[in-house]
């Protein structure tokens, strides 16, 4: 009896958030359509018009795909040299040492820090550095965001990458060194190509953060409908043009945001499943 | 009288992965070219430990101290640099280890990609080819040489392993229990080849089979708790022990 009451317990539990979710994607899909039929689903991702005067209501969602697709890309190039070292360094140089353990700590500890404290600080730190270094006359803009974005993503990309990279059996690599390969060679010709998968669906994961991240982005990228022009320009990714004017939005505007929030979601559903499935694939062989 | 003088030579080994204890104690010994010469020994004896020292593998880890001398032609390695010593010393391990990555030709050649030596073509390919032959093997993947190497059996990954050492020509070539994963099928054909191999190469074998060692060595060690108790002639070795702990280990009452 006490075991059936437990059974019954642990389904419904189970249940709860696949039900969730799928009401979450329901909302969104309903509150959606209205933009999609009123300006087709093709018209309304290419088009890069954003009015709403009334009257004249248009809305397309080109320039904040573009603002997206621009800030993670960035952020995913300047992550690279900072979390691929802290792999190389966890992983195999100083693996298993307290020094690996202190570095691999600190790492994972910025993953924990609050967006919003991210972008106060690429708000006061940062944008006033690429004000005085005349990277960018207005501070905010793509860049910032992106580099900011870059620092929040690191912990995700480097702590898979050194697991990654630890996972390569010493068999392997002692193979290699006893043909007289020197330390370098084996991390180019025999770690990277072996866990090479590994690491690259780590920072497909770490893709999938950038893409969703809201707060930080809001705060530095400048908030402009446009599609940014340079790298230091400003404009308006997905979520944060969501962020940024959700609250006086109804009617079409809203459904339009909504239809954003939907793209969105799919998005990072997909990037995540890549991710997850190379993962997996990684870890089997 | 070049070819009397042993080709490797311990005087005074000594291994210590903790600075209380020795994993091998004043090891001194003399092995003579193009012989096969095997390690026996209980587990934990220090027979890896001694082996894996001849090719500096333990400069890996600096945890691990090397003392006393290992000369190879007379010249001290633990003073030589390890990519040196390592290429004139090539090593099988026990878990046959492809390249993952590699293709069954690649690997054979890894040695030269490893460290950067770049060989024509057509050389490339002889050398390919006289290795794989070496160890019986053209025949069964000179057809799939493009190929990767992880779809051979466990008998053919050690024989590609081997090809992979002996590709760099080494003078002495270290083997760790090279068939304790292999089924005697594929033993028996390592075996085989070890015996060919000696004209070339100088061989060192840690294992753990008796049989083995008495098939295919003409020179036998014993080592016990770190020591080596019994250096000699396998056949002398195996009829006439001369310490009693070699005796023992015969017979099957230690180890």
């Amino acid at each position: 009896m006490k075991e059936k009451v437990y059974n019954i317990l642990l389904y419904v539990t189970a249940a709860v958030i696949p039900i969730l979710c799928g009401g979450i994607f329901y909302a969104l899909c309903t509150d959606a359509y209205g933009a999609f039929q009123h300006f087709g689903f093709f018209q309304f991702i290419t088009s890069t018009d954003w009015n709403s005067t009334p009257g004249h209501e248009q809305y397309g969602a080109l320039p904040f795909i573009t603002g997206t697709l621009m800030t993670t890309i960035l952020a995913l190039i300047f992550c690279i040299p900072f979390s691929l070292p802290v792999a190389m360094f966890v992983g195999e140089y100083f693996k298993g040492t307290v020094v690996a353990s202190i570095l691999s700590t600190i790492t994972d500890l910025l993953a924990g820090i609050p967006s919003v404290i991210y972008g106060l600080w690429g708000f006061f730190t940062l944008r006033p550095l690429l004000m005085a270094m005349n990277i960018s006359p207005q501070g905010s803009g793509v860049l910032t965001a992106s580099l900011v974005l870059a620092i929040m993503i690191v912990p995700y990309a480097a702590s898979l990458s050194a697991e990654f990279i630890k996972m390569v059996p010493d068999d392997l690599k002692e193979g290699a060194y006893s043909l007289g390969a020197t330390r370098a060679e084996v991390i180019r010709r025999i770690i990277f190509p072996v866990a090479g998968s590994g690491i690259f669906s780590s920072y497909i994961l770490a893709l999938g953060r950038a893409v969703c991240e809201t707060m930080t982005v809001t705060m530095l990228i400048g908030n402009t409908n446009n599609i940014p022009t340079s790298v230091t320009a400003t404009g308006n990714s997905m979520a944060s043009i969501i962020a940024n004017q959700f609250g006086e939005a109804d009617g079409l505007k809203l459904s339009s945001l909504i239809a954003i929030g939907l793209i969105l979601f799919l998005i990072t559903a997909v990037i995540n499943v890549i991710g997850k499935i190379m993962i997996k694939k990684a870890r089997i062989s | 009288m070049e070819s009397v003088k042993p080709i490797l030579e311990f005087k005074n080994t000594c291994v210590s992965y903790t600075k209380q204890t020795m994993a091998v104690k004043y090891v001194s010994a003399a092995i003579e070219r193009n012989t096969i010469t095997s390690i026996m020994g209980p587990s934990g004896c220090g027979k890896s430990t001694l082996l894996r020292s001849v090719n500096l593998m333990h400069n890996l880890y600096s945890n691990i101290r090397v003392d006393g001398e290992i000369l190879l032609n007379g010249e001290n390695i633990l003073d030589m640099e390890p990519i040196d010593v390592r290429r004139r010393v090539g090593m099988v391990f026990q878990r046959p280890v492809p390249f993952p990555t590699m293709s069954i030709a690649d690997n054979v050649m890894a040695g030269y990609l490893l460290n950067n030596i770049h060989i024509s073509k057509s050389e490339k390919a002889k050398t390919v080819e006289q290795c794989l032959r070496s160890v019986a093997m053209w025949d069964e993947v000179k057809d799939v040489l493009n190929k990767k190497g992880t779809f051979l059996s466990g008998g053919q990954q050690q024989r590609l392993c081997i090809a992979r050492a002996l590709a760099m020509k080494p003078d002495v070539l270290l083997m760790d229990e090279p068939t304790s994963a292999l089924d005697p099928i594929a033993t028996n054909h390592i075996e085989q080849l070890l015996l060919e191999l000696q004209k070339e190469v100088t061989i060192l074998i840690v294992t753990h089979n008796m049989g083995q060692a008495e098939r295919i060595s003409s020179h036998a060690m014993f080592m016990y708790l770190g020591e080596l108790v019994e250096y000699g002639d396998t056949k002398k070795l195996f009829s006439q022990p001369a310490d009693e702990r070699t005796k023992a280990y015969l017979k099957g009452k230690i180890g």
